[in-house]
Parts: C-alpha cells; sequence; structure tokens
C-alpha cells in the first residue's frame, strides 16, 4: 500500500495544472456562454501528450499510465469540464479500444494520429431508442459479399460534430428470441451515406459538441472491423470500464472547482460580522465535500491502477464512477449555496459548475447501471 | 501508487482473519448478551500479536506498520465489536507510551500490554463536563515531593476495571489545553477507585467504567504540560482504529445481508432480485470501497510519519457515518428478522452506532477537516 504519486505522475498533474490554469481556466466561462467548440485548446492538448496519455508513444502518445491519465482529466476538468471531456471521449472512447482490439494495421491508420491529436475520435453505442440498454440497439451491420451494409443512427455521440472517426457498434447477426451479436467498427467521417446532425443544445458542458450521427448503407471492407465478428459488446463493454475512470476524474474536476471557490468565498464575505466560514453550518458543510472529494480521488486511482496492472477492473470503475458523480453533484450544490444569490448569477462560476456536473451521473453508464453493476458483482458472492 | 498490500500485511490480516472467525465469532452473540469481558479472546490476540500490531518489537510488539493494524482491526471487529474496542485502546496505549514514554516506562508496560499480562489498556481523557472539548477537563495532578497525586473524575473509559495500565491526563498548569499533563497509573494504584459500569446500547461485552482519583499516585508520561499534543497524537492514531473497526461491524453487516437476500424468497423469487434490495447492496458496497481507501491512506501516512490529522478525520467521519448507515440498511433488507436477537443484523446497529461519537465525534471530525480546508 503506496499511495504517493510517482515523479512521472507529479510531473504530467503539474503540466496539466499549469496548462490548465494558464490555458483553459481563462476561456472556460466564454466557452460555456457561446458554446464555442475549443479548437485551439484541443490542439494544445494534443501537443502536451493529452489526447492518448496510455498509449505507447510507437502509436503517438505519452505512453504513460492511466493514474497520469486520471491526473490530466481532473486538472483539465476543473479548468473546463467541457475540454475535459472532449479528452476523456477521445482517450477512454476512441484510443483505448483501438489499442486493445485493433490490429497492427489498424493501429498505424487509426491510432496514431488519434493520439498524437491530430485527428480526433468519437464513441457510437447509444441511440434514440438504446440507452442504458445497448443490447436493444437497430444500428445493422449487413455482411454483402466481402462488404459490411451499416444502416442506422446513433445520438448524444461526444466529440460527433468534430470526429474524423467514430468507433461504431452495430447489431451483426440478430437472433429473434435470444441475444443479438454486436460487431464494432471504425467509420471516417467522409465515407459515403455517413452524415450529422447539428450538435445538441443541452444543459451543460455547453463547448463539448455532442450530435446525431447517421448512416446510410454505409460500406464498409473487413479492414474497417475492430474485433472479432460478433465481439462487440465486449469491445463496448471493456472501453466503459475505462471511460468510466474518465468521468469519474471529469467529475472530481468540477467538484473540486467549486470547492475550492467556495472556500475562498467562505473566508471572504461576511455575514453576521464574521466571516461565512467562521459558521459551522458552512464549515461542515466544506468538511463533507473536501472528505467526499478525497473519496472520490481514491476510489478513482484504485480503478486506474488495476487498469495499469491488466485486472479486472469493472466493478471498481463503476464504484468510482457511481461515487464521484453523484458526490460531484453534493459538492456542486453546497458551493452554490454557500455562494448564495451570486451562486445562482451566470456572473460567477458556481452555476456553471452544477449545470457541468449533472451530466456525469448519466453519460457513460448512468448511476443507475453502475448500481446494477455493483450489486451484480457483489451479490455473485 | 500501488493499493496492493504487502506480504506482511497480508500475513497479519489472514492471522487476524483466522483466529476471528474461528476463536471470536462463535462467541460474539453470548459476549453481547452476557456483557462478558472477553478476557480468554484478548489472551489469544495477544498470544498472536494483535495486542500491540504497531508497538516496536524490543518492547515486545509486532512491529507491524498501521496498515496491517487497521487490516487486523477491521478483521477482529467483523467478529465482535466489543473485542474489536478493547483491542483498539489497548494497541493506542502501547503505541502512546512507546512514543512518549522513558525507556524505563516503555519497557516495563509495552511489553506488558503486548503479551497479555495486561487484560488491557486503558485511555482515560472524558470528564463528566469534558467531552469534544478536553481543554475544560477539572482532574488536577499536583506535586509530593517527586510524586504527582492525581484528583478529579474521567468518564466512559473503556477497560477501565481491567486496565493493567492507564494513561490519564489531568491539569498541572493554568486553564485550556496548554496547562494539561499525561501520567501514568497502574491497576490497582491507591485512590484509584473504579465507578460503576455503565449500561451501553451496544459493545456490551467491553467494560465501559467512570473512574474517581482521590490523591491517587501517577508517573508522568512526557513533557510537564504537554499532556495535550500526546493526547491529540494519540487520537489521530485511535480515529484509524475506530474507523477500521466500523468498517468491520459494516462489511459483517453486508455480507450477512447479501447473503440472506439470496436466500430470502418473495413474490416467488429470492428479494436479491429486486433492485430496491440491489441499490441498498450496491451503496453500501461503494460507500465501504470509499471508507476503506480513505482508512488505509491514513494509515499508510502514519506509517510513513507524515502528518495525518486531516486524513484521519476523514477517515473517522467516512467510515463512521457510512458504516451506521450501511448497517441500518442491513437490518432493512432482513426485515423482522433483522429486528430479532436471532440474527446478527440490530447488534451490527447497536455496536456500529457508538463510532460516530467516541474518539472524536462526527462533529470534532469535521471542525478539524473544515479547519485544514480553511488555512
Amino acid at each position: 500500500m503506496d499511495l504517493e504519486l510517482t515523479e512521472e505522475q507529479r510531473m504530467i498533474r503539474d503540466t496539466a495544472r499549469d496548462f490548465a490554469v494558464k490555458e483553459v481556466e481563462p476561456k472556460a466561462a466564454e466557452l460555456d456562454k457561446t458554446g464555442r467548440w475549443p479548437t485551439e485548446l484541443v490542439k494544445r492538448m494534443g501537443e502536451l501528450g493529452f489526447m492518448g496519455i496510455a498509449v505507447d508513444d510507437t502509436h503517438g502518445g505519452a505512453g504513460m499510465d492511466n493514474v497520469c491519465y486520471a491526473l490530466a482529466m481532473e486538472e483539465i476538468s476543473r479548468a473546463c469540464a467541457s475540454t475535459g471531456v472532449i479528452m476523456s471521449v477521445n482517450n477512454s472512447l476512441y484510443c483505448d479500444p483501438v489499442k486493445k482490439f485493433g490490429t497492427p494495421a489498424q493501429k498505424d491508420r487509426w491510432l496514431t494520429p488519434y493520439a498524437s491529436g491530430e485527428k480526433l475520435g468519437c464513441f457510437g453505442l447509444t441511440e434514440p431508442m438504446s440507452g442504458s440498454d445497448a443490447q436493444t440497439m437497430n444500428t445493422v451491420a449487413e455482411k454483402k459479399g466481402d462488404k459490411w451494409l451499416i444502416n442506422g443512427s446513433k445520438n448524444w455521440i461526444t466529440n460527433g460534430p468534430h470526429a474524423d472517426t467514430i468507433v461504431l457498434f452495430a447489431i451483426s447477426e440478430r437472433n429473434p428470441g435470444g441475444k443479438s451479436k454486436h460487431t464494432a467498427f471504425l467509420v471516417d467521417k467522409d465515407t459515403p451515406g455517413f452524415s450529422r446532425e447539428k450538435p445538441d443544445e443541452k444543459l451543460g458542458i455547453h463547448a463539448a459538441h455532442s450530435c446525431t450521427v447517421f448512416f446510410e448503407n454505409v460500406e464498409l471492407s473487413d479492414e474497417h472491423r475492430l474485433g472479432g465478428v460478433g465481439d462487440g459488446f465486449k469491445v463496448a463493454m471493456s472501453t466503459l470500464d475505462g471511460g468510466r475512470i474518465g468521468i469519474a476524474c471529469q467529475a472530481l474536476g468540477i467538484a473540486r472547482a467549486a470547492f475550492e471557490k467556495a472556500v475562498e468565498y467562505s473566508k471572504e464575505r461576511k455575514s453576521f460580522g464574521v466571516p461565512l466560514a467562521n459558521h459551522q453550518a458552512i464549515a461542515f458543510m466544506i468538511a463533507d465535500m473536501a472528505t467526499e472529494i478525497d473519496a472520490a480521488r481514491l476510489l478513482i486511482w484504485r480503478a486506474a491502477t488495476m487498469k495499469d496492472k491488466g485486472v479486472r477492473h469493472s466493478q471498481e470503475s463503476a464504484i468510482a464512477k457511481l461515487f464521484a458523480s453523484e458526490m460531484a453533484t453534493r459538492v456542486t450544490h453546497k458551493a452554490l449555496q454557500i455562494f448564495g444569490g451570486y451562486g445562482y448569477s451566470r456572473e460567477f462560476p458556481m452555476e456553471r459548475h452544477y449545470r457541468d456536473a449533472r451530466i456525469t451521473e448519466i453519460y457513460e453508464g448512468t448511476s443507475e447501471i453502475q448500481r446494477i453493476v455493483i450489486a451484480a458483482n457483489a451479490l455473485k458472492g | 501508487m500501488d493499493f496492493d498490500l504487502t506480504d506482511t500485511q497480508k500475513l497479519v490480516q489472514q492471522t487476524a482473519r483466522d483466529f476471528a472467525q474461528k476463536s471470536i465469532l462463535p462467541e460474539a452473540a453470548a459476549i453481547d448478551r452476557e456483557e462478558r469481558f472477553p478476557f480468554e479472546i484478548l489472551k489469544g490476540l495477544a498470544d498472536l500479536g494483535l495486542m500491540a500490531v504497531n508497538v516496536p518489537s524490543e518492547l515486545g510488539g509486532a512491529e507491524a506498520g498501521v496498515v496491517a493494524y487497521s487490516l487486523a482491526m477491521m478483521e477482529v471487529a467483523r467478529a465482535c465489536a466489543s473485542t474489536a474496542v478493547t483491542m483498539a485502546v489497548t494497541n493506542m496505549v502501547g503505541e502512546v507510551i512507546a512514543k512518549f514514554g522513558t525507556r524505563e516506562q516503555a519497557s516495563k508496560h509495552c511489553p506488558r500490554l503486548a503479551d497479555g499480562t495486561y487484560a488491557a489498556g486503558a485511555f482515560a481523557l472524558s470528564e463528566p463536563g469534558a467531552g469534544s472539548d478536553p481543554g475544560s477537563m477539572r482532574t488536577t495532578a499536583t506535586r509530593n515531593g517527586d510524586k504527582w497525586l492525581l484528583d478529579g473524575q474521567k468518564m466512559w473509559i473503556t477497560s477501565g476495571a481491567h486496565a493493567g495500565v492507564m494513561v490519564v491526563w489531568a491539569r498541572t498548569g493554568g486553564p485550556g489545553t496548554a496547562g494539561i499533563s499525561c501520567f501514568l497509573v497502574e491497576k490497582g494504584a491507591p485512590g484509584l477507585i473504579i465507578g460503576k459500569h455503565e449500561d451501553k446500547m451496544g459493545l456490551r461485552g467491553s467494560n465501559t467504567v467512570s473512574l474517581t482519583f482521590e490523591g491517587c499516585e501517577g508517573e508522568l508520561l512526557g513533557d510537564l504540560n504537554g499532556g495535550f499534543k500526546i493526547a491529540m497524537m494519540a487520537l489521530d492514531g485511535g480515529r484509524i482504529g475506530i474507523s477500521s473497526q466500523a468498517i468491520g461491524i459494516a462489511s459483517a453487516a453486508l455480507d450477512e445481508s447479501i447473503e440472506y437476500a439470496r436466500d430470502r424468497k418473495q413474490f416467488d423469487q429470492p428479494i436479491a432480485n429486486f433492485q430496491a434490495i440491489q441499490w441498498m447492496i450496491a451503496d453500501s458496497r461503494t460507500e465501504l470501497d470509499a471508507a476503506r481507501l480513505l482508512c488505509l491512506r491514513a494509515a499508510s501516512m502514519k506509517e510513513r510519519s507524515v502528518p495525518f490529522s486531516r486524513e484521519a478525520s476523514m477517515s473517522k467521519v467516512w467510515s463512521t457515518e457510512a458504516a451506521v448507515r450501511v448497517c441500518n440498511r442491513a437490518v432493512q433488507v432482513f426485515g423482522g428478522y433483522g429486528y430479532t436477537r436471532e440474527f446478527a443484523a440490530e447488534r451490527h446497529l447497536r455496536d456500529v452506532r457508538v463510532t460516530t461519537i467516541y474518539e472524536g465525534t462526527t462533529q470534532v471530525q469535521k471542525i478539524v477537516i473544515a479547519r485544514a480546508a480553511l488555512k
């Protein structure tokens, strides 16, 4: 048991913190208000190696571990939750499955430029009528000769409007009465039949664009198939085990931003003749926030170290994600409360943190899905 | 960064688990029902080195570290919370004497605490009028030649009637925390009067008494008027012990409720099939995992001798509050059976309830954490 960061881990945390404070945080309010996609920040993250932290340097990545990834995600998300999730999707939902399931040729083509930040990836699992129950998807992949024919649509695709390639999941074998089989594909944006809607309008993470994407008679060769035929569900679930660590980090970063500002404010703002912090009502909120933030971070680090060791971490990722995301909602709620009326005003960042935190309980597996995973594991005995 | 346990830690954990499951668990219900102080079990723990896990080996301790101590506590508490708190206080007293005592004091008492010559150690800080605010204590110590004589009253003293040695705090200077010193008082010292045994909601096998000191002889431990620092340092470590106790109790409650949920059928299926039950189990599992990590983090920091007050308080507030929720949910899963003495669920709930109170209430922990955050 040793919870000290290694030198490399400290280094990337400091680099990420420095970049986040100097280049990301000053833009966060504007990105939220205008909903502008932060092209320049995405580019800078690529230069810093943040778009493929846990990808080998031979494939364009930073060649670091998942604790490094977690540390950088926390810092970026603390500055701007939108920028955080753009980074998370490229790292966890795109690079990770290509790294794990791709052939050497696929990695050269679909991993290297994405891990280096030259290109951007996204992940297509959810559909208009298929969210938590991913088995019920309608997008199909039909084998026609030596080609696959893809038809269907995917929605809430984060990075979708700007991505160069999507990791797509489709039904490749429909078994009426039984479980259908799915297969994963890599689909480039310029493929005929691929199109996308305008970005979704959302409660928060305004600068992280998502959209619905359509596949109309999209023709793919087997070169585009990621993993074995029928292995799609396995690819998706294994990817989400990692993705949940990323979203937990995003939640942690948002919570920390709100917490740190609430601490500062409670020391400056006076009521009844003393700083807010002198009232136990406020001090105890701060104590609860601090404790839960630390607990979330430990749960995240545990899951990340397990992923690095290559051991099964579905349960630990689910626990980290459930705890961190619900923690972020509680913490941003309390922080907004400490700011009072100012917390509700768009002149201050509290309402943004509160709106941004809310998504973390929903995407990459709702809190309800996490509880199903955790209970199933616990009840297995 | 590495969350894995070392071989020593695993060995201590396994040793504690084996003994707890084989020799403690079968007695736990009777210990609770009969309010039986578990002398034999405590001796068994001493024989395994578990009464002085983090005490140097030259003083008879196991010198296995704080993480190992925490893991052992979890295992013992999982079987019997009364035994666990007695073990926790004894370990704490051994550590205090090893750290602050003279060579003579340490080599006299530590080996006896470690090997079970003393049934237990005791820690006497609280008074009828001084709980969370020890600076308001009224027990005094006055010098008489080369001796110190203690006068006053202490309350809620775990193992007070059976302890071979106790550390006692008394006022030697002005008001507040700066005028307090720490003393060693041995069992049977003239002027030490053991008061009535408290009739408690839980931990019924642990001994809890008030103590009266009437010109009772004590030996100064550490610096004159330096007692408050000793108390606070001891409690920082003690909070890891109580966190571990809470986690152990709650783990037992959760495991038992999981087993019950798989067996119990309603509406033609195991109640584990219902999301209402699954959600309670998932929340308990998640909250306990967070507790365990906060606790082991504080333990590993103490082990590395870096400041850990904030982390110990976070561990205690989260672990104990979560443990109460977990034990409460376990009773709910058991339904009516959970309310009966036929199952351990009600004992777990009674036992765990004190953990948010002693060795620094939840409210005191939050004061510590907020102060650190606002610094």
